[in-house]
């Protein structure tokens, strides 16, 4: 995965001064407008506080003390989806239940993200023939940003889905895109 | 007191109620004509040297060329378990049969799934509706001539 150092830029009073160079105190930063909200927006992802089946014990392990999804900004798992800005679809989707997370995704604010975790939330897993209840990949139902494969994926591999997410938010930026 | 005695007193009071019994099989059991399901689970329960207050399971199954109902019962009391079924037909519509719900609560969502997976309406069941399949889905999906949906409320299957 591409690494790239902070492009915070701590201003120095040294040399010329232009436009916004050397203008400021030392404890000015200034940086473009897409990386800071990228980095905030990749910094904080809240995940909503719900698990489908067996790959939910795997994501609370993974915000557990060993894994530890605090570290990356990513464990505070909130019960409501108006807070949350990651939907880590954990388990399989019923078509019970392919109804009831199409409708909390709409409730999330934006920008939102959804890591399909595990087989079942990524195509059907072993429902894929026989499983007449399963939605056969929750991209059915809500977009996905990123598959994590697995059965159930080991906390790891989840963590790396999460930094994979993160990669992404980096890459995005607010300008309007051509069309 | 073991299967055979049980079944043994069950043909003395119910006589042709009883339409066999199956004593050399893995789970010991006697077939039961369904309409008198709920009378021998009642009697089942409350006379005192059988006292099967505990209904384990009630299962619906499809064999292929007919459906069924097994009921599977335990005394805590005599420490003593029973098992009695009832064959229903495929017919479209045939596959009725009394509810125990009244006999033992415990039958009311075992009954309810028999009813949502394998299509066996209990007659005098409360709240027979789907438990676990959304209100709307049709079929049931255990019996073995189901045919899957295409879709449901436009996700494919």
């Amino acid at each position: 995965m591409p690494t790239k150092t902070s492009n915070l830029t701590v201003v120095r009073d040294e040399g010329p001064k232009s436009l916004i160079e050397n203008r400021f105190e030392e404890s000015v930063i200034v940086t473009s407008a897409d990386w800071i909200m990228n980095w905030s927006r990749l910094s904080s992802l809240w995940p909503m506080l719900f698990g489908l089946a067996c790959c939910a014990i795997e994501m609370m392990a993974t915000g557990a003390a060993r894994y530890d999804l605090d570290r990356f900004g990513a464990g505070a798992f909130r019960a409501s989806p108006r807070q949350s800005d990651l939907m880590i679809v954990a388990g399989t989707v019923t078509h019970k239940m392919g109804v009831r997370i199409k409708r909390l995704y709409e409730q999330m604010a934006e920008p939102k993200y959804v890591i399909a975790m595990g087989s079942c939330a990524s195509g059907g897993g072993p429902y894929f023939k026989y499983g007449y209840h399963v939605v056969k990949g929750v991209d059915l139902v809500v977009p996905v940003d990123v598959y994590v494969p697995g059965c159930p994926p080991r906390p790891e591999q989840l963590i790396e889905g999460l930094l994979c997410l993160q990669q992404k938010i980096r890459e995005k930026t607010i300008a309007r895109k051509a069309s | 007191m073991d299967p055979a005695h049980i079944a043994e007193r069950l043909k003395t009071k119910f006589g042709d109620a009883v339409t066999e019994v199956r004593l050399d099989v893995p789970d010991p059991h006697a077939m039961i004509a369904p309409a008198h399901v709920a009378e021998i689970g009642l009697y089942l329960r409350d006379d005192p040297d059988l006292d099967f207050k505990s209904l384990m399971c009630l299962s619906g199954v499809d064999y292929g060329d007919r459906l069924g109902v097994a009921y599977h019962l335990h005394s805590l009391t005599h420490r003593h378990r029973f098992c009695y079924k009832a064959d229903l037909s495929r017919e479209p519509g045939a596959a009725r049969l009394p509810s125990v719900v009244g006999v033992w609560p415990a039958a009311d969502w075992h009954e309810r799934e028999a009813y949502d997976l394998v299509g066996i309406v209990f007659e005098g069941h409360p709240d027979l509706r789907r438990i676990l399949l959304p209100d709307d889905w049709e079929g049931h999906p255990l019996r073995k001539d189901y045919q899957f949906p295409r879709e449901w409320h436009g996700i494919p299957i």
